[in-house]
This record gives structure tokens, sequence and C-alpha cells, in this order.
């Protein structure tokens, strides 16, 4: 194992969507407390300078696969469907209209109570869409279709958060 | 002059060679020091027993000879008379231009802009923010010094959680005028959290509130057998209990009907009775106000209900913020355990009570809020010396703020986000628009807005060197590592021929390299000392100390080797032995980086194994 084995690898999970999270953060200070720079202080210029490279590691790792969504696009990659938002725009037509529709309802809301019903709704929508994701990669392997649904996840999410920014103005 | 001691890394430690390690807290009004003694964190005190250094330094007219300046409870002492040349609170100045400092008309001392930084003019010069703090630093490290009798290996120093990356090379800087070898940076929330995670042992959330004399900070932390994990920190790197006093202040003047105060000194003066009323106005109701302002004598009295009403909006500026981190956390009020109670600020009732109410528990305040930084500080610095059995202690921090760089039209896009935790590093490829273009411009910023102006700049890369090529041809991957200490830096390679550029740094606030080593040249705080001994024996330390790395190495994974790669690198030692015992300082440092470039594939497979190991631990753990 090296700097360039796969996230799973280093965690020593399998390369699947369904993950134990407290395995992983369990297993995210176990691996910091032997690789981070400060365990090393006092050590040679070379020893810092590889634990700084690990740390690193393994710090985007957790990061990686401590979010679904990040997970999900990871696996496409490893699996050579990469989910490449960019140049991919192309959804279909019902979830097109359903962002639309989330999109007008945010204009018009005003009150908290309002925003907080949103942003359950969106919610609830991503559980689902996550249950989903879990089906096509840990059961199908299907990963093309799997690069599909992560670009329409990152449609919502991106929703989440504005309707959480708007939360946040009026909270002020 | 007192030599280090130098032991084998894992040996054990008799308490006779342990390495001076210490914790500072360089506070905007107070200045610390501490180290573990006998198991035990403490505050180091001055030879007058107390703990607190003022961080006030003023400056004496050169041409009267003697010290030059005077620095601590005399300088504090000497204010009211020479405001001019007496600076405090140079906190707020490091890492700054003059228009990112708050007030900065209604200082008694002069700040001018000098290329973009912000600088002191006083009767001995201008003086920049990090030579100030160099003074206090270099007081705490001589007082360090003499407790321990022995010279310091290295120092932790605390910054504020919310300090931006100029901010802390500042620090950094200011510690190496000071010749203070700095371990660590690490944030006062997660210092503090230290001194009480340790000291009350249990699981869970913590918030740390941290209201000191220039600087809020509000981190959410999570500790786990030994393991501080910041969730998310926020603040306000200019708001602290200078703000409550400037308030005071300024509602007293006006309930006399009078408009600010022009002269410095009496500015300076009413600020020092502002801070006296408050911290009265801790222990009783009301309190009398008395001072003399343009001539006039003023008497006011100032009830607590006054005083906090004065101050309310700073005070509702602080919650504004913890609101903000909760949400950063992914945490509920509810879901924090206890919330730690740091800096001298939090004496105040009003802020107990607010922060009591919020979390709906009573705050934690059974360490003394003005040392406990000091004393977290001071474990860390403890641990990462080596001095420590355990080694349980580990902090995983965060960055503050964004970090991102400057795109067209204005725009900034993001490239670390705020509350990644450290160490930590993004690569961005990048591409040139002219045929043949060899350098690149990068300007990097700090800061969580869209527009470039909004944000912090925090320094203009060029890197260069690029091989030319036709426009849009080059694939240039940048990388921006952010370090344990939460400072940045960046590198460049051309991905098709494998070049990597060199990097021209241009620190948008704050010294360069070669503007630093010249200050250490003029022997700043140094003085006495020989410039080429000192070489000397740093270099000799420096070879000694790696080579009993690399024997304890050797003796831990020397199956890692084989004979000829054993063989050739005892060779590399007994260079080095022969070279430490007779040769200059530059013949010393080549032998040392020889030894260092013949054992990087060696500690690599080290590196490898432990990491190995860390793993298989766990699974065997779970089987």
């Amino acid at each position: 194992m090296n700097l360039q084995s796969t996230d799973f690898e280093i965690f020593g999970l399998p390369p699947a969507f369904a993950l134990d999270r407290a395995a992983l953060d369990a297993r995210w200070k176990d691996l910091q407390r032997e690789a981070h720079p400060d365990r090393h202080a006092a050590a040679d210029a070379q020893t810092q300078r590889q634990a700084m490279q690990w740390s690193v590691r393994i710090n985007e790792a957790y990061q990686r696969l401590k979010d679904p969504l990040q997970r999900a696009s990871y696996l496409c990659e490893l699996h050579g469907a990469p989910v490449q938002a960019e140049n991919n725009t192309a959804m279909p037509a019902a979830f097109l209209m359903q962002q639309m529709q989330w999109r007008e309802d945010l204009e018009e809301a005003r009150t908290p109570e309002a925003l907080e019903r949103m942003a359950d709704e969106v919610a609830a929508a991503r559980r689902q869409m996550l249950a989903e994701l879990q089906q096509t990669a840990d059961q199908r392997h299907d990963w093309s279709a799997l690069a599909g649904q992560v670009r329409a996840l990152m449609f919502v999410e991106r929703f989440a958060r504005d309707v959480e920014e708007r939360l946040d103005q009026l909270g002020q | 002059m007192a030599l280090l001691q130098i032991s084998e890394p894992g040996q054990s430690l008799d308490p006779h060679q342990r390495r001076v390690a210490v914790g500072i807290d360089l506070g905007t009004t107070h200045s610390l020091v501490a180290a573990v003694r006998h198991g035990v964190a403490e505050c180091l005190p001055a030879l007058d027993g107390k703990v607190i250094l003022p961080s006030v330094v003023r400056y004496l007219d050169p041409a009267a000879g003697g010290p030059g300046r005077q620095i601590g409870h005399e300088a504090l002492a000497a204010q009211i008379g020479d405001p001019a040349n007496t600076i405090s609170s140079v906190k707020r100045l490091m890492g700054r231009t003059r228009a990112q400092v708050a007030d900065v008309d209604r200082l008694s001392y002069t700040v001018v802009d000098d290329n973009g930084m912000a600088v002191v003019q006083t009767v001995a010069g201008r003086k920049t923010p990090m030579e100030v703090s160099a003074e206090i630093l270099a007081t705490l490290r001589f007082r360090a010094e003499d407790s321990f009798d022995d010279e310091l290996f290295g120092a932790v120093i605390t910054v504020p959680a919310y300090f931006d990356d100029a901010q802390r090379q500042a620090t950094k800087d200011a510690a190496q005028l000071a010749g203070i070898p700095v371990l660590r940076l690490i944030n006062e929330p997660t210092a503090a959290a230290i001194a009480y995670g340790l000291d009350n042992g249990s699981e869970g959330v913590y918030a740390i509130y941290d209201l000191g004399g220039g600087t809020f900070d509000i981190s959410i932390l999570r500790l786990t057998r030994g393991v501080f994990e910041v969730l998310a920190t926020g603040g306000d790197s200019a708001l602290g209990g200078d703000d409550y006093d400037q308030a005071l202040a300024a509602w007293v003047l006006q309930q006399a009907g009078l408009g600010p105060v022009a002269d410095a000194a009496e500015r300076a003066a009413l600020h020092r009775k502002a801070r006296r009323i408050k911290e009265q106005l801790s222990a009783q109701d009301e309190a009398v106000f008395r001072a003399e302002v343009d001539g006039r004598r003023l008497e006011q009295t100032v009830r607590r209900e006054d005083f906090e009403a004065c101050t309310a909006a700073l005070t509702a500026r602080t919650m504004a913020a913890v609101r903000k981190v909760l949400r950063d956390a992914g945490v509920e009020r509810d879901d924090v355990q206890g919330v730690v109670m740091v800096g001298g600020s939090t004496r105040m009732p009003v802020i107990r009570r607010t922060v009591g109410e919020f979390f709906g528990r009573e705050p934690l305040t059974n360490l003394n809020p003005d040392e406990v930084v000091a004393l977290g500080a001071a474990i860390q610095a403890n641990a990462l010396a080596g001095n420590s059995q355990d080694g349980d202690l580990l902090l995983l921090d965060v960055i503050p703020l964004s970090l991102g760089i400057e795109t067209m039209g204005g725009l900034v896009e993001r490239i670390v986000p705020r509350n990644s935790t450290i160490p930590t590093a993004r690569a961005q490829d990048f591409t040139t628009y002219q045929d043949g273009q060899t350098a690149l411009a990068l300007h990097v910023v700090q800061g969580e807005r869209d527009l470039v102006a909004d944000c912090r700049s925090l320094a203009r890369f060029t890197l260069r060197g690029i091989p030319p090529m036709a426009a849009g041809a080059a694939r240039i991957r940048v990388t921006f590592t952010v370090d344990a200490d939460g400072l940045l830096s960046v590198s460049a390679k051309e991905q098709g021929s494998g070049v990597e550029a060199r990097i021209d740094v241009k620190p948008a606030y704050g010294l360069t390299d070669e503007q630093i080593a010249a200050m250490l040249q003029d022997g700043f705080a140094t003085a006495q000392q020989d410039m080429a001994a000192r070489a000397l024996v740093e270099a000799r330390v420096d070879a000694d100390r790696m080579i009993a790395a690399t024997r304890s190495a050797m003796a831990a994974d020397g199956d890692l080797l084989d004979a000829a790669e054993r063989q050739a690198i005892e060779a590399l030692m007994t260079a080095l032995s022969a070279v430490a015992a007779s040769g200059s300082a530059t013949e010393i440092e080549a032998a040392t980086q020889a030894l260092a470039k013949g054992t990087e594939p060696f500690a690599a497979r080290r590196m490898n194994r432990g990491i190995q190991q860390a793993l298989a631990g766990r699974n065997v753990a779970e089987v």
C-alpha cells in the first residue's frame, strides 16, 4: 500500500457505497495517530515530509469517503465512468420540472416556517435518492447509471444549500 | 551557553534529559509562557513572581542610550506619560494593512502604511508589528531559559483560531526574530480544550467560547480517547475586551455631552479607566467613573445595566458567530456537552449569563481563564518535543477561512473550503493563453465572499520556468498545501514535461524571507551572540539529531533495508560524524543533507509500514 492506493484501500474498507460511518471515523483517527506531523515533530526532515504527505492523503480520503455524494462520484471514477458534471448537463424532463418548481417555491417563500418545510421536503428527496444510489452501486453495479444519479443528486444538494443560506439570512 | 540535551527518540527520558519545550500565549493584552514540569503544566513566573506579561512595548529615544525599550509592566506604567511610543495591543496590527485595523485613528500611537503593511511610528523609528511582538516573545523566552537554566528546544505558540494566513505568518516571523523555534502554531480554543479536556477527562462535543482582549473565537470540538477533532471554528479577529472598554468610554463621554477625545494621552487614560470600571462591574453592581477630559472633571455613576446596555451589540455579535459555527459543525446546541470560557473578558457576568442561557448549561470555568491557553499549549509542546510517554494526545484542527484564487472578472474560485481538516492539499490545473508563455501569475485570497475585492489578499505567486508551448497546451498542476500550522504553500508542475515551476511569493502584508534574514543579521534580539558561532553550534546539533534519529530508525526497522543499503547509510553517518567534529557549518550542513537524501527511501518504507500496522491493528481488534 502506498500514497497512490485508493481511498478504500487506505482505510481498509470494501469498495462499496454502503459504509459504516462509525468505523470510518474510528479508522481515520487511528491512521492520523500514526501519520500526523505532530507525531513526528521531533523527527528528521525526511520523516516529517513523509508524514505530511500521508496525513494529507488520509484527510483527503476521509473527506471523500465521508460524504455520500463524493463517495459515489469516486466509485464512478474508479470504475471508469467519471461523473463529469460540466460536460453532461442533460437531465430527465420530470426531474427538471421538479427543480424548477422548487426554485419558484424558494423565490416565493417569505417565512422561516415555509423555508423549514422546503428544507424537510428536499431532505426527504435526498434520502430517497441516496437509497437508490446504494442499489445502483452495490446491487446492480451499473456505473454509468450511477454517474447519472450522482449528477442529479448534485442539483438537489446545491438546492438544499441555497435553502439553508436563505434560512441563515432570515435568521439574521 | 548551555548545550542542548539530545536523547534517542523513543528512549525513556529521565527528568534531567527532557527537552525544554514551552507553550506561549501571545495575547492582545497579556502574554504568558508555561511548561510541563513533573507531569503538571504550570505558568512560569518572572522574577517578581507575576506570570502575566502585559503585551506592551515602549520605545525610548535612541539618543538617550540604554536598552532602547521597556517591555511589560514597566511599559504599561509609562503609557499614560508617553502614549505615542508605548505600543499596546500590537496583535491587532499583525498581518494587516493600515486600512484593516479597526478604529486605527483612535489608537494612542501612530500607525502608518509601509508597502501595504501596518507599522508603528515611534521615536526609535518605524517598527513592524512583528518586531514589537518579538520583544514580548524574547522576554518570555529568556524567562523560560532562566527557569530551566537551559536552552529552549522549541515552543508552541497560540493564535486566534480565526487568524488568517497573513496573521499566522506574521506570528511565525515574530517568533523567528525572537530566536524561538516554533514547534507548532495552535489555535487558542484548541489549546484551551486540551487543558480542560485532559482535566475533566470526559469524551463528547465541547464548545469553546474565547473572548480575549482583541479577538473572539468560537470553536466546536469533539474529544474521543485523546483525539481532539475540531468540527468547525468561527469568530471575529477584531472583537474583544478592548471594544467593551471603548464602548464604555464612548458612553461616559456621551452622558457628559462630550465628543471624542482629541488628545492621545487623555484617550489612553480614558480607556484604561474604562477597563478598570468594567472589571469592577464584574464584582459589584455599580462603580463611579472619574476622569479629566479637556480640563473638565468627569464623574459618572455606571450601573451594571448601563454597561450591559451600551455593549449589547458586541455581545450579540459574538452570539451570531456562535449560531453560525454550530451550523457549520452540523451540531445542535443540545448536543454540546460542555461550554468552556476562555479569556479574561469571559469574567463579565453578561457573557457568562448569555452563553449559559444559550446552551442551557453552566459554562465550565474551573481553570483560570487567563492561563488556560498557555497551559494547553505547554501540554502540546511537551508532547511534540517527545517528552511525554503516553503519546495519546492528537489535535486534528481545521483551516478557519476558505482559500481561493482570483479568476476572470475579479471573482474567487474556492480551492480549499473553510473548516477543512489540516494538513490538506488541493490541486488545480491551469493552462497558458499565449504561445510560448513561460510564466503564470496567481493571486491567492482568503475569505468566504465571491468577489476578490471582498476577500483578504494573501500573496501573489509567480510560477516561472514553464516550458514554452502552444497556447492552451500546457497543463500546469498547482498544488495548494495547508500545513499543520494553518499556513499555505504552493507548488506547481507542468504535467506533460514534469518540469517543476519555480515559485516567487510576494506576501501581501508581511516580510519576505530576505527582510527577515536581514533583520536577523542586524542582530535583532540576539545582539550579544556571535552569528557564526551560533551557526556552527546549530549545525552540530542538527547533525547529532540526524544521526541519533537514523540509528534509532535502523534499530526499529532495519529489516526494511538490505545489506548494501544499510552499508551505504552507515557510510553517510560515519562521514557526517567526522565532519561534525571538525568541519565548518556549511560542510556539516552539506553532510547532513547527504544523509537525509540517502535515507529518503528508508523513511518512505517506514511510514508505509506504520500505516499498514495502524490498519492491521484495527482489523485484528474488530475480528
